[in-house]
């Protein structure tokens, strides 16, 4: 009757109520605890920071689409640029000049995202292409780390990471100068999202149960984190700390939970998510043990974001049909 | 082909830089500084203008199985005067320029024009050829330099810009040269893709 009975679409062809819009709204509230963190650990710099990230990222999207002319609204209510504001901002430290910030905002949405396409065509997560452009150009203000509240501080006080201490004067200053509990409440320094294992974690369980991500990268990541800093340890236990205090400390746990995640810049099969996490667990341990930075997360996800496409391509599920038609050729 | 095509092309249509692609090395190399881009821009030029007329005057005398020996022996002979010259009379750009001054011989550019037009035309349109291309290669050079300096270093020419404190150092490394260069790349793109809509 009516021509439009015959729809012709690529795949994928399940419908569901899930959106882009409830996707990325759930992803803003499993950063909540983490934000908080922040807040607590590093005073209300921290939201200042955010704030400006968020507000920059958003005045970024809106410009290019304009001048793209492409519909601003719609693209501004799905929250992505909300949520890659929110991820840079977690990746900076509380006491960053906020011009710098919006330099970071530019190169995400701008460079990042808007070069290659927009939405869902962007080979590399924005936030940390952000992270790594400004390590580069700013790499004074990008590694002085302001000292948590809770040790006495304002902005003006800053130390050493218990990451960069480890580089520098071994395991033992590094445990002393960080517990397990410090590490896992957030009581350290570092970016102003990434210290508080336990926030993250929450954030983390609750992106899980909500099925926004699956297990394989987090899990692979962090167990490979684990793995390769163990074998560390135990070759030389008083250079390198042990594997919990490694996964504990530095960007590991917002790495493995909400970077890494990535849907658009991350493999689409099990095995290939498995294999991710690993490649980013492998990366991470080089160049924290041998490198010459102190932490190697937000590399390790930009060259496992690279990879993906070659591992999409090698690790393909089994075609309906293909392995019955196998087994059927083997017997004749 | 009139001669003031000849000289245009180079600057737009074929610009080796944004368009045709050639001499990418002492593209990305030299465009941290203004005055070493355009030391750059104008050594090249010189040794281009000056190939492509000896490439196009000895053209029926090179054999043309030999052709790519004889083609850099005169390029390099050039290179060799430059070199000398510019380590003389302006040291400073010549201790900024380094290995890149000697690496011109090798520079697509060159051999690309003396391949592809100087050894199959005449003296004339060779050296106006010569022109267009060096003073394409120049612009776009400056282009490079002139954002990768303000944006790195703060300065144009040496002269402050920005206040200080307020430098993307990036922008004076590698991964800045690939990233501009990217950026007017795709600008040209745009704008010649405009330019052919509107007919």
């Amino acid at each position: 009757m009516s021509e439009t009975r015959l729809l012709l679409q690529s795949s994928p062809h399940v419908r569901d109520v899930s959106s882009v819009q409830g996707i990325m709204h759930t992803v803003i509230l499993s950063l909540v605890p983490a934000l908080i963190a922040g807040v607590v650990f590093f005073g209300w710099r921290a939201l200042a920071v955010t704030v400006v990230a968020v507000a920059s990222c958003l005045a970024v999207e809106a410009a290019i689409l304009r001048l793209a002319g492409k519909p601003v609204k719609t693209a501004l209510v799905d929250g992505s640029a909300i949520i890659t504001g929110l991820l840079l901002a977690m990746n900076l430290p509380s006491n960053l000049p906020f011009w710098m910030v919006g330099v970071g905002a530019v190169v995400a949405i701008g460079v990042a995202k808007h070069a290659y396409g927009g939405l869902g065509n962007n080979p590399f997560n924005p936030a940390l292409v952000a992270r790594v452009f400004m390590l580069i150009a700013f790499p004074g203000a990008m590694t002085s780390w302001p000292v948590t509240t809770c040790n006495g501080a304002t902005d003006v006080l800053t130390a050493a990471t218990p990451l960069g201490i480890m580089k520098m004067e071994g395991a033992a200053a590094a445990m002393q100068a960080a517990s397990w509990w410090d590490l896992f409440i957030g009581n350290v320094g570092g970016c102003l999202g990434e210290t508080s294992a336990l926030a993250l974690l929450l954030g983390g369980l609750f992106l899980l149960w909500r099925r926004v991500i699956s297990y394989e990268i987090p899990v692979a990541f962090i167990g490979t984190v684990a793995a390769g800093t163990a074998v560390a340890w135990l070759v030389d236990p008083t250079k390198y700390p042990d594997p919990l205090w490694q996964v504990l400390s530095g960007g590991v746990m917002l790495g493995a939970w909400f970077m890494a995640t990535d849907m658009v810049t991350s493999p689409v099969t099990r095995k290939g998510m498995l294999l991710f996490g690993v490649g980013c667990g492998v990366v991470t341990c080089v160049i924290r043990l041998l490198g010459g930075y102190p932490e190697g997360v937000s590399f390790s996800i930009l060259v496992m974001n690279g990879l993906t496409p070659l591992i999409d391509r090698y690790v393909k599920p089994a075609r309906f049909g293909a392995e019955a038609a196998q087994a059927e050729g083997g017997k004749a | 082909m009139s001669g003031i095509a000849e000289v245009t092309k180079g600057l737009w249509k074929e610009n080796p830089t944004f368009r045709l692609l050639l001499g990418m090395c002492p593209t990305l190399a030299t465009t941290t500084a203004c005055d070493s881009a355009v030391g750059m821009g104008a050594s090249a030029m010189f040794v281009l203008v000056a190939s492509n007329v000896a490439v196009s005057a000895l053209r029926n005398v090179i054999p043309d199985r030999m052709r790519l020996p004889c083609f850099i022996v005169l390029i390099a002979t050039f290179v060799t005067i430059v070199d000398l010259c510019l380590n003389a009379f302006f040291h400073d750009i010549h201790k900024a320029l380094g290995i890149f001054i000697p690496l011109i011989v090798v520079n697509c550019i060159i051999l690309g024009r003396a391949e592809a037009f100087a050894s199959k035309r005449g003296v004339w349109d060779s050296f106006l050829d010569g022109v267009g291309m060096g003073l394409g290669f120049t612009v776009g050079l400056l282009c490079l330099a002139t954002i990768r300096e303000v944006l790195g270093n703060g300065t144009w020419f040496g002269l402050p810009v920005t206040p200080e404190g307020y430098q993307i150092l990036v922008f004076a490394l590698p991964p800045g040269a690939f990233i501009t260069l990217g950026f007017l790349i795709g600008a040209m793109n745009h704008v010649e893709e405009r330019r052919k809509a509107n007919g």
